[in-house]
């Protein structure tokens, strides 16, 4: 019952903000998620006994009879974790937009509570047929958003983000089908599925139906095209729903979908996999040290960052899986943050390239400050919070095989390289000409970057309950895929 | 059959209305009449009868059928109204009327015929009403020529249908469809040549009336000549009918001989899939492109028909009733703007989004219905007839039809980003109350069938 409010209060809010107009339409919007998030925490006591947890999580009702699918949903740590980091980004989305003017607003933030309905709707989904409705769902609305509040290009840049993913999609529903007609019980329920293994010799084609899927939303090399582009013309807050929440739809899909109901298929491709992730890592990080574009380096980053998790996660061993699990929370956060800054420095100065910025700093000491602790957070150094995670996942993938680890840890070096320049160009040295007038922050801006910079420290040096929580997932994951 | 009859003395009464002078009272008794029809329709829902000295069945089957049927003319003739405002329109109105009601009754034969003859006479009654209907603006040549072209083609194909029903009679010795059935069954392993080729000859009719390829060329000419209400009737309503009455036959005639045409079948199925979404891709005009993906439709139609087995039928029903929804509200959103803009290419819907947000949206979902994206009712049609066909073994065709779908979003979303990304044209768009209720009804029923599938699933 609980997880159904979670996902109704959403849903809900899209509704009912469609009916106002002006600056309510914002005030509405962030009170709801903010509902949303306190409500979460509630959600998270009640997980914490497991005795009520159960009942009051979990609904499994029929949906449609013949073929047979449930409405069935459900909350466990991971779903929790992804809830969790949903939950608590929201609010500073839709915050983010506050001092922006935006044409029929009410329909931007409907789409964006919309937006939220399906990424909560996928975490919770048990139901594989459920589960591929909200990862549909979720499209809809943030192709609109980028299509009516993006910038240069949009039409071109956001049909192929668009026919991309649906492409990936569509060949999860027909691997869904093969899987719903070719196991015994019939059924699509995760329950079944993790028990009721399809026979090996189908799950190598299988494995790829699904991991396309995964790779084009995460993105992996070489299904990363359409990222950096549509990261660069959508709406800041697109851009912060994209990079935050909506890959790590893809992630979470790799734990929830791929490794336990095709552990063989995963087990027989997982060296290709892992060679896409890790040639991904050093490709995208000797990208984003040749962008000039603000934007497209954070993308770029991005990519290299998630090609990092789903390394660790193909590694297929305890410590990458707990590592994904905790980067996922940290990237999130983090990433947020990173684009959230970039778009206050190209709506003041109406600049994105990096030659044509600097001193910012003398401007701005205060955005320099929040600034440069999102940048350490995503270099990943000691005490923020990507570090742990970051660390996990060397080792897990040092575990499988030394050289990936040692590819792959040239992220970190390269992470530094082109995040500390971006910042050394762009916030150090003289004036550039083309800065002349640099506002310091917003109130609102000010709350959201300092709620990210406090969120990086505290994870960064109390990791202990997310890892507490994390732990028994991962334990779990591996169990159910790896232990026979 | 009460049904059938009913409509059959409202089309009556359409031609009777010029002499009494209700020309202006007749398309909302039509409407109301229509109403009254659907839900007697209704009541025949699980009373399975059979009429005429077997002549016609009523079955749970043909109810449904009937009832989206009835349901389509009801809207159609509900757009008639305010479609149909020059003066030499308003001088043939009741004419118009009456020819689509009998178009209906053609429909609702296909629907529960129980004899080859019926079929061919509803077949006709409903193809004969559409070539006067298509070439009914007397005074453009585009609809001459749909109506000429139509009629050619039409007519050809009919003979095909009637020569292979001789051929069938000469080897059963009876035209009733169960009878074939039963003589199919007991010769199930030694089949006759003769009623090998009558089969065939008649599957070829059949896919010609659905528009299925390589019988496809009709269709997006005959779509773009035709006064658009014209062309949605016959994109949704014609589409439907042939499509049912193609189900019954093979299922009931001929489920047993259909390993001879298995291979005809699979590979028409998977050519129009790739053909009309392939062809669709280049389209500039809204009503070809609608043509185009109809005959995508078709392909995904025909995948129910090949996996004759379980609940296809129901699939069937639900596919349908998703796709005329959605084509009906595009139709409705189109004809406005068509009206408005006085064009019929697709950058005529250009910045819509602006003009008219609520038009927009309402064609998105339609657009978005007929790509099969979910929550719409498209998608779910599309599911059960993908899990159906997968059931029943053909995985590969099943990976063709996903692999188009995917080329089909590119046209689909052609629409919409014409209408949110491109600069206005100058014009004032508003639709009429009735273009208004007609879209509201049709977009809520999608969005009710994608979240209460169940309903239909085991419905027949």
């Amino acid at each position: 019952m609980l997880t159904l409010i979670l996902l109704l209060i959403p849903l809900i809010a899209s509704i009912l903000v469609l009916f106002l107009k002006g600056e309510s339409v914002k005030w509405f919007s962030f009170f709801a998620t903010i509902i949303q998030l306190i409500f979460t925490f509630y959600v998270y006591s009640v997980f914490q006994n497991k005795e009520a947890a159960k009942s009051l999580l979990a609904i499994n009702i029929e949906w449609i009879s013949s073929p047979k699918i449930n409405f069935n949903i459900a909350l466990d740590g991971m779903s929790l974790l992804m809830v969790f980091l949903s939950n608590l980004l929201m609010p500073l989305i839709v915050l983010a937009g506050f001092n922006r003017t935006q044409e029929r607003s009410h329909i931007f933030y409907s789409l964006v509570l919309l937006m939220h309905f399906a990424l909560i709707g996928v975490f919770v989904s048990f139901d594989g047929f459920l589960y591929y409705i909200f990862w549909e769902l979720a499209l809809i609305p943030i192709y609109f958003i980028s299509l009516n509040w993006g910038g240069v290009n949009r039409s071109t840049v956001t049909l192929k983000f668009f026919i991309y993913t649906l492409a990936g999609s569509l060949l999860m529903l027909f691997g869904f089908l093969f899987l719903y007609w070719n196991t015994n019980l019939h059924s699509l329920s995760w329950f079944d599925l993790t028990v009721n293994h399809i026979c090996s010799c189908k799950q190598g084609f299988l494995f790829w139906m699904f991991f396309i899927a995964y790779a084009i939303k995460i993105p992996l090399i070489p299904f990363h095209t359409w990222q950096p582009d549509t990261y660069s013309t959508a709406p800041t807050q697109g851009t912060m729903l994209l990079s935050g929440i909506m890959l790590k739809m893809g992630l979470y899909s790799l734990l929830r979908w791929l490794l336990p109901i095709i552990p063989n298929g995963v087990a027989e491709y997982t060296p290709i996999a892992i060679a896409l992730c890790v040639i991904g890592v050093v490709y995208a990080s000797v990208i984003a040290i040749m962008q000039t574009d603000i934007k497209k380096l954070f993308a770029y980053s991005s990519i290299a960052h998630v090609g990092l998790i789903a390394a660790g996660i193909f590694a297929l061993n305890m410590q990458g899986i707990q590592g994904g699990l905790v980067q996922m929370l940290a990237h999130g956060i983090n990433v947020v943050g990173v684009f959230y800054c970039a778009d206050i420095i190209i709506n003041r100065t109406g600049n994105s390239n990096i030659n044509s910025l600097g001193g910012i700093r003398l401007l701005a000491p205060r955005f320099a400050t929040y600034f440069i602790i999102i940048v350490l957070g995503s270099v990943a150094l000691p005490l923020t919070n990507s570090f742990i995670g970051e660390f996990m996942l060397l080792f897990g993938i040092f575990e499988y095989n030394s050289w990936a680890a040692i590819m792959a840890g040239l992220t970190i070096i390269l992470g530094a390289v082109y995040m500390l320049r971006m910042y050394q160009k762009v916030m150090l040295g003289d004036l550039n000409e083309n800065v002349t007038v640099f506002e310091d922050l917003k109130w609102n801006e000010e709350l959201v970057l300092a709620t990210i910079a406090i969120l990086i420290f505290v994870f960064g040096i109390f990791p202990k309950p997310i890892l507490e929580l994390v732990e028994p997932i991962a334990t779990e994951i591996f169990k159910i895929s790896f232990v026979k | 059959m009460n049904t059938l009859i009913y409509t059959a003395c409202l089309g009556l009464f359409g031609l009777l209305a010029e002499i009494f002078n209700l020309r202006k009272y007749l398309i909302p008794i039509m409407v109301l009449g229509l109403a009254v029809i659907f839900s007697l329709n209704l009541q025949t829902w699980n009373h399975p009868e059979t009429h005429f000295n077997g002549m016609l069945t009523d079955s749970n089957f043909s109810t449904a059928f009937s009832g989206l049927a009835i349901f389509i003319m009801l809207i159609i003739l509900i757009l008639a109204g305010d479609f149909y405002t020059s003066s030499d329109d308003e001088k043939h109105i009741s004419d118009y009327m009456a020819i689509l009601v009998f178009t209906l009754c053609g429909a609702l034969m296909m629907f529960s015929y129980a004899n080859m003859a019926m079929l061919f006479l509803g077949i006709e009654t409903l193809s004969i009403s559409l070539y006067v209907m298509a070439g009914s603006r007397r005074f453009e040549v585009k609809s001459n020529e749909a109506g000429f072209k139509y009629f050619l083609m039409g007519s050809f194909a009919s003979a095909f249908l009637l020569f292979g029903i001789a051929l069938i009679f000469g080897v059963t010795g009876t035209f009733s469809i169960d009878g074939i059935g039963v003589y199919m069954r007991a010769h199930a392993d030694q089949l006759d040549p003769l009623f090998i080729v009558g089969m065939l000859l008649m599957i070829f009719a059949m896919l010609f009336k659905v528009s299925a390829a390589p019988f496809h060329f009709w269709a997006p000419d005959v779509y773009e000549g035709a006064p658009s209400l014209i062309t949605a009737l016959m994109s949704t309503l014609v589409k439907i009918a042939a499509f049912a009455a193609f189900y019954k036959l093979l299922s009931v005639c001929f489920v047993f001989a259909l390993g001879k045409a298995e291979i005809i079948l699979t590979v028409s199925c998977a050519a129009t899939i790739l053909i009309g979404n392939l062809v669709a891709l280049t389209q500039d005009n809204f009503k070809r492109l609608l043509a185009y993906s109809g005959i995508s439709h078709a392909g995904y139609m025909l995948l129910a028909i090949i996996s004759l087995q379980g609940s296809t039928d129901s699939a069937l029903f639900l596919y349908s009733t998703g796709y005329a929804v959605a084509s009906l509200a595009a139709f409705a959103i189109a004809i406005t703007v068509f009206k408005a803009t006085g064009t019929e290419s697709i950058s005529g819907f250009n910045g819509l989004g602006k003009k008219n947000p609520m038009l927009a949206a309402g064609l998105s979902m339609a657009m978005l219905s007929l790509a099969g994206i979910p929550p719409f009712a498209g998608f779910f049609g599309k599911y059960f007839i993908f899990s159906e066909a997968m059931r029943n073994g053909y995985q590969n065709l099943v990976f063709l039809a996903i692999i188009s779908s995917i080329i089909g979003v590119f046209y689909y979303m052609k629409v919409i980003v014409a209408m949110y990304s491109k600069q206005a044209n100058e014009f004032e768009v508003k639709p009429t109350f009735s273009y208004q209720l007609v879209i509201i009804v049709c977009i809520v029923l999608s969005i009710f069938i994608g979240i209460f599938p169940g309903l239909f699933t085991k419905l027949l």
